[in-house]
């Protein structure tokens, strides 16, 4: 499983040089219920009418949860996740952020959060209307961490929420599955985290530094779009790869 | 020193008559190991397979036990009172070795009837008998160096080793060489510290350096240099080692050495029985499918992997113990284990990769000292055949090229301190120590030994948040403990070195019963073959056809973690694409290699095929000198390509290609793919390179520069999947992650998405992290073999000779056949994505 590597013009890597026969487009255009939105390659959705930025999964605090448990992993995932989610931020004119819920990995993340994450966070919140969508893991409202909160948002012929519906209506916006979609290419796999969308309906990938994967092939797919008619817009370094999903390779397991 | 002449002392009684009851004589250095416990002398004992080796590691052991005065242990034990506690520890990299020698050394006890205990402890041991060992310890256990490293972790560790007077290590050879060898080092390390008297014994097959192998066996003083004893035995008669030379065209490239077929099979019938020793398990499943076709006299040949069912692999060691087969086709899964006096070939299969691997190889077949044993390579291509050439020639000359003696690494030592914490506080100074008594970690500094502490403890990450969670903490008087007992059970879970590839039990149900997707119903059950590679099990689709397990599966559908298969009703498998050697050519015989091309006068002795395809590559490009890099350029189909041969093995070339690639991006001469096999690497791409160079505008010195090694290796790491590969094994080691984590994340699957996430986040956020150290530096020596093409690039500086040509030469020719076979351009997702992606276009618009 390959993590986003967050790649931006000056950013690039020494000796990163440009891979050849692939286009410099760091974004596609995905139309959800007659909506045109853009996919940008960090995993981030803006819909350009409204001037709105939507991430899902952020799953802030997943480290500090699991080092609770034993589990001593680097404790820069936030300001990880909200680096990146800093580094989109200043390439569009975003008025309104819309967190699809696992903003954060446990009710008690927020107040785990490091005194310069905080302010980090707050200093992104800066100027923008924040929504901070109810999840699974985070199913009420947090203290300190600015913004607004709550379950679900309409907006125009748009639905956001955090749990796809299975046969979702139309417009609907949701997260939670971290779609993963996985190819084969002379004899090796590539497995990237993807926008799952049939033009009808989009589940958003994770945006989280270590929020895991679930294969688009599995069951939990075929729950929300109602058949294997939908197509994965894997996350490339520069630009997305569309595959339609029956052409993307299954794992059996989660 | 030499022990041919050793003084012939006699073995005490009633070892005397038991020998002279069977006939023998004790050899030389029985008796000679047999001194040096007396005068309590740590020994290394170099001797081939079948001279007694094992036995007279036990012999000093068995001779104190007897002549013990108390009363008998075993009168002892079933009264339930302590004995005099455990005598002997006997460690071997094998559980299987050490129930077979168990097995062997209870024999002579029974039969002498001698007043001694022996026990074997590993995994499969019940937990009411190794509790039982703890209590009450047999005089000698045998184990393996997991099950050292979990008996040191317990409180009661002191008292258990308190009596221990030798550690007998089998297979010092293979141990050292891998991170168990470290671990085990430390477990050493500990012993001698509690039992201060303590000697031990090496036994090992013959290694390049045995000087610097007996220093693993003693405590090393700091600034000193401390060893045991060297024996060395004597190493019987010289083996009889041939090439084939086969009637068959010889192939210019593949492993399969399927064109020799007929003339292995007659081998095979000509001899009693015959070990075929192959590189890798896809070849071992094509070997002995391709044999059964041939089989018209139905010999008995059977199939030996490590993949393979536990239980049948034991099956077939029995029936090659009973000589009831004819041949066994395997890998290095027989490389070690008990002797099997009836092998009268060994024949090896493809690339021998080094001499010294060869020849412990070819002292499987005949384990009488007296006779020769008797051993035909088989190339499976021309280069191989020159690799074969070669090892026969160090063969003969007795030249060795085992690796140098390990440096320890941080992730193993990681392991330990914690394990140490389990087993009772310590002090950080004292443990700084021990551990540097430790051949392999006689190096370690005070800041680096600090780092591990600090990872062990809370992580050891700058930003200072974990204090609360931490696994272990000082106390007022400075000593470590753990802070939970619940961090010794995920200790214990967790011990060990080897991180298995994920791996996927395969089923044999009958065909049609799997459903139609992943999750599909399928009837559960079905025979157990034996297990696969995760990756590999991924890269199939329902339908797909494989060879595994001796037969042609249908794979039919995946379920949690097994895979169901039917048997296929085909003739053409989808064979396991050739994932390479485990083992890199030896940089011993690549040089060898080298200089052979370079010297036309020594070409007579080649076959005729290889003399022709040497000759024309001559005559139309050049073979290089020793010590040069030929650089050859050629246009080729609309493509340019350049072509090298450092002679360094796929890993290394892969490095070096990975690097090319992206010099030559920057010197904008497009490049598009590299593909690389054991003795070259070819790039191509659109720019015109020999144009470039002829211009000036790229100079090979620059491009070969050893510079390529700093940012642009540094830029590629932070991609590299290799390099996750390899953090996640030092994360696993470590204790970072789990094996088997309690709570959501048990599956697999999703410890490896987060260790590559892990990766990513630690890299950007604290470069020079404990972890991140401790994957370079395995790095360096393991997948990306950075250390042998940093050497390579060091040696061709300033001899590079480079020859434009206007089509393929010779010698490329290998490694141009394997484009299309090997996975091209090894990390260039992006670029993989966007051709598939171009390929469904192309289908959908056609």
């Amino acid at each position: 499983m390959t993590q986003l590597i967050e790649v931006s013009g000056p950013a690039m890597l020494a000796g990163d040089a440009p891979v050849p026969g692939v286009l410099e487009a760091r974004e596609s255009q995905i139309t959800v219920a007659g909506v045109t939105l853009v996919a940008d390659v960090a995993g981030a959705l803006y819909w350009p009418e409204e001037r709105l930025l939507v991430v899902s999964d952020l799953h802030l605090e997943k480290g500090s949860s699991l080092a609770a448990r034993g589990v001593l992993l680097p404790p820069y995932d936030t300001a990880s996740t909200l680096e990146r989610l800093a580094g989109i931020l200043s390439r569009y004119a975003v008025h309104v952020v819309i967190a699809l819920g696992d903003n954060f990995h446990d009710p008690g993340g927020p107040a785990r959060l490091a005194a310069a994450d905080r302010a980090k966070l707050f200093e992104l919140l800066r100027g923008r209307d924040w929504i901070w969508i109810a999840g699974n893991h985070d199913p009420d409202p947090a203290d300190r961490i600015g913004g607004v909160f709550a379950r679900s948002l309409a907006l125009g012929p748009l639905l956001f929420r955090h749990e796809p519906t299975p046969q979702a209506n139309p417009g609907e916006i949701a997260g939670h599955l971290h779609p993963v979609a996985r190819v084969r290419r002379r004899g090796r796999t590539l497995a990237r985290r993807c926008f799952v969308s049939d033009e009808t309906r989009l589940v958003m990938p994770a945006f989280g530094a270590y929020a895991g994967g679930l294969n688009i092939r599995h069951a939990a797919f075929i729950q929300v779009f109602g058949a294997l008619a939908f197509t994965a817009h894997l996350l490339g370094q520069r630009r997305l790869y569309a595959f339609a999903a029956a052409r993307c390779l299954t794992d059996g397991g989660l | 020193m030499s022990i041919a002449h050793q003084d012939t002392s006699t073995l005490p009684e009633p070892f005397g008559r038991w020998f002279a009851a069977r006939g023998w004589t004790p050899r030389p250095h029985q008796m000679a190991l047999l001194d040096k416990a007396g005068a309590g002398r740590s020994t290394l004992l170099i001797a081939p397979t079948g001279a007694g080796k094992t036995l007279a590691g036990f012999l000093p052991s068995l001779v104190e036990l007897t002549a013990r005065p108390s009363r008998s242990s075993l009168a002892r034990s079933r009264t339930g009172t302590s004995g005099s506690g455990l005598h002997t520890l006997y460690i071997s990299p094998l559980k299987a070795l050490a129930v077979d020698i168990a097995r062997n050394l209870e024999q002579p006890v029974a039969e002498m009837g001698l007043p001694i205990r022996v026990e074997t402890r590993t995994g499969d041991t019940p937990a009411s008998k190794r509790m039982r060992q703890r209590r009450y310890p047999p005089d000698i256990l045998l184990t393996t160096p997991e099950q050292v490293a979990l008996l040191l972790s317990t409180a009661d560790a002191p008292y258990l080793f308190a009596t221990l007077k030798r550690v007998v290590l089998d297979e010092l050879h293979a141990l050292v060489t891998s991170k168990r060898g470290d671990l085990l080092s430390l477990g050493l390390a500990r012993l001698h510290r509690i039992a201060p008297s303590l000697m031990t014994i090496g036994l090992s097959a013959t290694v390049a350096a045995p000087d610097e192998l007996a220093r693993y066996l003693v405590p090393q003083r700091a600034g000193g240099r401390a060893q045991a004893d060297v024996l060395i035995a004597d190493g019987g008669a010289a083996p009889a080692v041939t090439m084939l030379d086969t009637a068959e065209r010889l192939p210019w490239a593949g492993h399969t050495a399927r064109h020799a077929l007929g003339e292995m099979y007659d081998l095979i019938s000509r001899h009693r029985t015959t070990l075929m020793f192959v590189n890798t398990r896809s070849q071992a499943e094509m070997l002995f499918q391709e044999l059964w076709r041939i089989n018209d006299d139905g010999l008995a040949i059977a199939l030996h992997h490590g993949s393979l069912d536990a239980a049948q692999r034991r099956r077939v060691e029995a029936a090659m113990a009973a000589g009831r087969l004819r041949a066994v086709v395997c890998t290095s899964s027989l490389d070690l284990g008990i002797d099997w006096g009836d092998v009268d070939l060994v024949i090896n299969v493809g690339a021998p990769k080094g001499a010294s691997r060869l020849m412990q190889r070819i002292g499987r077949a005949n384990h009488r000292l007296d006779e020769p044993s008797r051993a035909v390579l088989i190339p499976a291509n021309r280069f191989e055949v020159l690799e074969c050439h070669a090892a026969i020639a160090a063969v003969a000359e007795g030249a060795q090229d085992t690796p140098p003696l390990r440096t320890g690494a941080f992730d193993v030592l990681a392991q330990h301190v914690l394990g140490c914490a389990c087993g009772g506080p310590f002090l950080p100074d004292q443990l700084f120590e021990e551990v540097r008594t430790a051949a392999p970690f006689v190096g370690l500094t005070w800041a680096d030994f600090d780092a591990v502490v600090d990872f062990v403890a809370t992580g050891g990450y700058a930003l200072k948040v974990y204090e609360r969670f931490a696994k272990i903490r000082p106390g007022k008087d400075g000593r470590y403990r753990i802070s939970h007992p619940r961090v010794a059970q995920q200790y214990r879970l967790n011990v060990g070195t080897i991180v298995e590839e994920t791996m996927i039990k395969v089923r044999l149900v009958r065909s049609g019963r799997g459903g139609h997707g992943p999750t599909g119903a399928i009837a559960r059950g079905g025979r157990l073959l034996g297990e696969l590679e995760e990756y590999f099990i991924e890269g199939l689709t329902p339908g797909d056809t494989f060879v595994f397990s001796g037969e042609i599966l249908r794979f039919e559908a995946l379920a949690e973690d097994e895979a169901y298969v039917s048997r296929a009703h085909s003739d053409d498998p989808k064979v396991p694409a050739y994932a390479g050697g485990k083992f890199p050519l030896s940089t011993y015989l690549a040089a060898r290699v080298r200089a052979l091309i370079s010297e036309p006068q020594a070409w007579p002795a080649l076959p005729a095929q290889v003399r022709e395809w040497l000759g024309i590559q001559h005559w139309r490009s050049r073979v290089p000198l020793p010590g040069q890099l030929l650089v050859e350029t050629f246009p080729r189909a609309d493509k340019n390509y350049l072509v090298c041969y450092p002679f360094e093995g796929r890993l290394a070339h892969q490095t070096l290609g990975m690097l090319l690639t992206r010099r030559l991006e920057r010197a904008r001469l497009r490049p598009l793919g590299f593909v690389a096999n054991e003795y070259a690497l070819a790039v191509w791409g659109l720019g015109d390179a020999a144009f470039a160079i002829r211009n000036g505008e790229l100079l090979l010195a620059r491009l070969f520069d050893e510079d390529m090694l700093g940012d642009d290796l540094e830029a590629w790491l932070a991609e590299s999947a290799l390099m996750k590969r390899t953090f996640r094994q030092c994360a696993i080691i470590a204790g970072l992650i789990e094996r088997r984590a309690p709570g959501e994340e048990k599956n697999k699957r999703q410890m490896t998405i987060s260790t590559d996430l892990v990766y990513d986040v630690l890299r950007r956020h604290q470069a020079d992290h404990i972890l991140l150290h401790a994957a370079r530096q395995e790095a360096a020596v393991g997948l990306l073999d950075i250390k042998r093409l940093g050497a390579m690039l060091g040696r061709i500086k300033g001899n590079i000779v480079h020859v434009a040509l206007d089509h393929v030469s010779p010698l490329a020719v290998p490694v141009m056949l394997e484009i299309g076979r090997e996975s091209v351009y090894g990390e260039a997702s992006e670029q993989l994505l966007a051709e598939a992606e171009a390929v469904l276009v192309n289908e959908a618009m056609r």
